[in-house]
């Protein structure tokens, strides 16, 4: 794919960003390789840093074993966080000015205090490089139309990250078991599911490796001070106007979001 | 409490279902015999079970609650759980060896289980009241087995059929309530190795100790309690997963070590 069409898809999926209005998948368009994929979503990322949008970290998406087998792929996939995703714990999220088709993910941040740079890092080096971990809501969302998405599709578009919020308390790595910690979501009061570490690639510590390792190819680093999302615990659910979610995590704490 | 069924019926449904266990073998659900049948029913023959286990000389050694999932009882169009009662050749001990040969298509779920040191009374049991009589928790693995063809069944014919129980494997160690949150508490199941399920204790009826109240409430319907010392499997966080003869089985729950089991 040449760098001009790479160019005009990255521009594209920014449009349909900022004008809320999904696109059609670009799979459907065009043949285009999981690289060509990474490389377009860089382009619309370059388009939201120009824009004066600034880098805090990266998302690790496609982490449970039923997401990779609907999406036929073995592997997760990532892209980048800015600040102007960001918001806090108990805030209230506008769908109908920032979102077009949001889920909600529970999910556990990471904040780094080491850099982290592969290939070759271990979960031991992860553990090492994490000042904390915090609950965390991913609100994720497709600028492709219903959601249509096949592999090339979401990583182009960002990896489908949409806004997070981070929780209201930091836990030490020392401090819990992130394969065992259990973890529960309710959706206007009423639970809606449970799950657990294990949830994401066997250990969300594996999935911050992975994405270090991954990165490392490509001679990008994890930074220290970086908010890492290690992939969702349990399934999506959609989310509209009016919701309110709660996430809480054994050990860690909990997090919540309403929704306009 | 309404009953259909006649006390010769009982025994003779009691004996019918024991006898599929014992000899393993499946059976049709018995309501396709019996559609009328009530839950007071279906409680008599599980207590006639019990009873003729026990004059064979096996002790009675816990109660187990099943159905516990909100959506589970909402799919089956009910209100309460079930609950069953287990007797000591269930029991297996954490690393030891589950013979399928026994059983007739066993499925394993996660659990987390209570010791009682007060005993509880319904009606009007509530978690207050639970939270006051743990001695101590544990966690458990449980072995269900359907005597039913294909775990093809429906509620009343699976409460005659004790909740399916078969056999039970506890872990090494134990916590006290006030060092656990057992609605976050969570647990990873581990098949041959992979991660088949995952979950959280709030799963049990939102909080694990909800079901023993509900169990103190269900036992009160016939003149029971549940008496100090009892162990109690709470219900089941993950969904069953099947196991067959060469599988080995672990769960690791949060804070609470890990059970594992080998199946022959």
């Amino acid at each position: 794919m040449n760098q001009e069409l790479i160019h005009q898809l990255g521009d594209e999926l920014y449009q349909a960003m900022q004008s809320r209005e999904a696109v059609a998948p670009l799979t459907s368009r065009y043949d285009l390789t999981i690289d060509d994929a990474y490389q377009i979503s860089l382009r619309m990322l370059e388009r939201r840093l120009a824009a004066g949008e600034r880098i805090i970290g990266k998302k690790i998406g496609l982490t449970s074993k039923a997401v990779q087998t609907m999406l036929g792929v073995n592997q997760p996939d990532f892209g980048y966080l800015t600040d102007a995703m960001v918001f806090s714990s108990g805030a209230t999220m506008p769908i109908s000015e920032r979102l077009i088709q949001p889920k909600a993910e529970g999910e556990i941040a990471f904040i780094l205090k080491k850099d982290l740079m592969g290939p070759g890092i271990t979960n031991a080096d992860v553990l090492a490089a994490t000042e904390c971990v915090i609950p965390c809501f991913e609100v994720v969302d497709s600028r492709i139309q219903d959601w249509k998405i096949k592999i090339q599709d979401t990583v182009a578009d960002n990896a489908s990250c949409g806004l997070f919020i981070l929780g209201d308390n930091a836990v030490s790595p020392r401090q819990v078991d992130l394969v065992t910690c259990g973890m529960v979501v309710e959706k206007n009061g009423q639970q809606i599911s449970t799950g657990a570490g294990a949830a994401a690639l066997g250990s969300p510590v594996n999935c911050v490796a992975w994405l270090a390792n991954t990165l490392g190819h490509f001679g990008i680093g994890l930074k220290a001070g970086e908010v890492i999302l290690s992939g969702s615990l349990v399934p999506l659910e959609p989310v509209k106007a009016g919701d309110f979610m709660r996430v809480e995590i054994g050990g860690i704490g909990s997090a919540s979001v309403r929704f306009t | 409490m309404n009953r259909t069924l006649t006390r010769d019926q009982v025994l003779a449904l009691a004996e019918h279902v024991e006898g599929a266990e014992l000899n393993v073998h499946d059976i049709p659900k018995i309501t396709n015999d019996y559609p009328q049948m009530t839950f007071a029913d279906a409680y008599d023959i599980q207590w006639e079970i019990r009873r003729r286990k026990e004059a064979r000389g096996n002790k009675t050694v816990g109660l187990k609650m099943g159905l516990t999932s909100w959506a589970k009882m909402a799919q089956m169009g009910v209100e309460t759980p079930i609950y069953g009662f287990l007797s000591d050749y269930f029991s297996v001990p954490d690393g030891g060896v589950v013979d399928c040969a026994k059983l007739i298509h066993p499925k394993i779920e996660a659990e987390i289980s209570v010791v009682t040191k007060a005993p509880l009374h319904g009606p009007g049991c509530h978690i207050g009241d639970v939270i006051a009589a743990i001695d101590y928790v544990i966690p458990t693995v449980e072995v269900i087995d359907s005597r039913y063809e294909n775990f093809k069944f429906d509620l009343i014919s699976v409460v005659a059929d004790n909740a399916s129980s078969t056999r039970y494997i506890t872990g090494g160690q134990m916590a006290n309530l006030e060092d656990v949150d057992l609605r976050t508490l969570g647990v990873v199941m581990e098949k041959n190795g992979e991660v088949v399920e995952v979950g959280a204790g709030a799963a049990v009826l939102g909080h694990p100790l909800s079901s023993v109240a509900m169990l103190a409430n269900l036992l009160a319907e016939r003149g029971e309690h549940i008496p100090a010392g009892t162990f109690i499997m709470t219900g089941g966080i993950t969904a069953a997963v099947a196991v067959e003869p060469g599988d080995n089985v672990t769960v690791r729950y949060q804070g609470l070590g890990s059970v594992s089991a080998r199946f022959v």
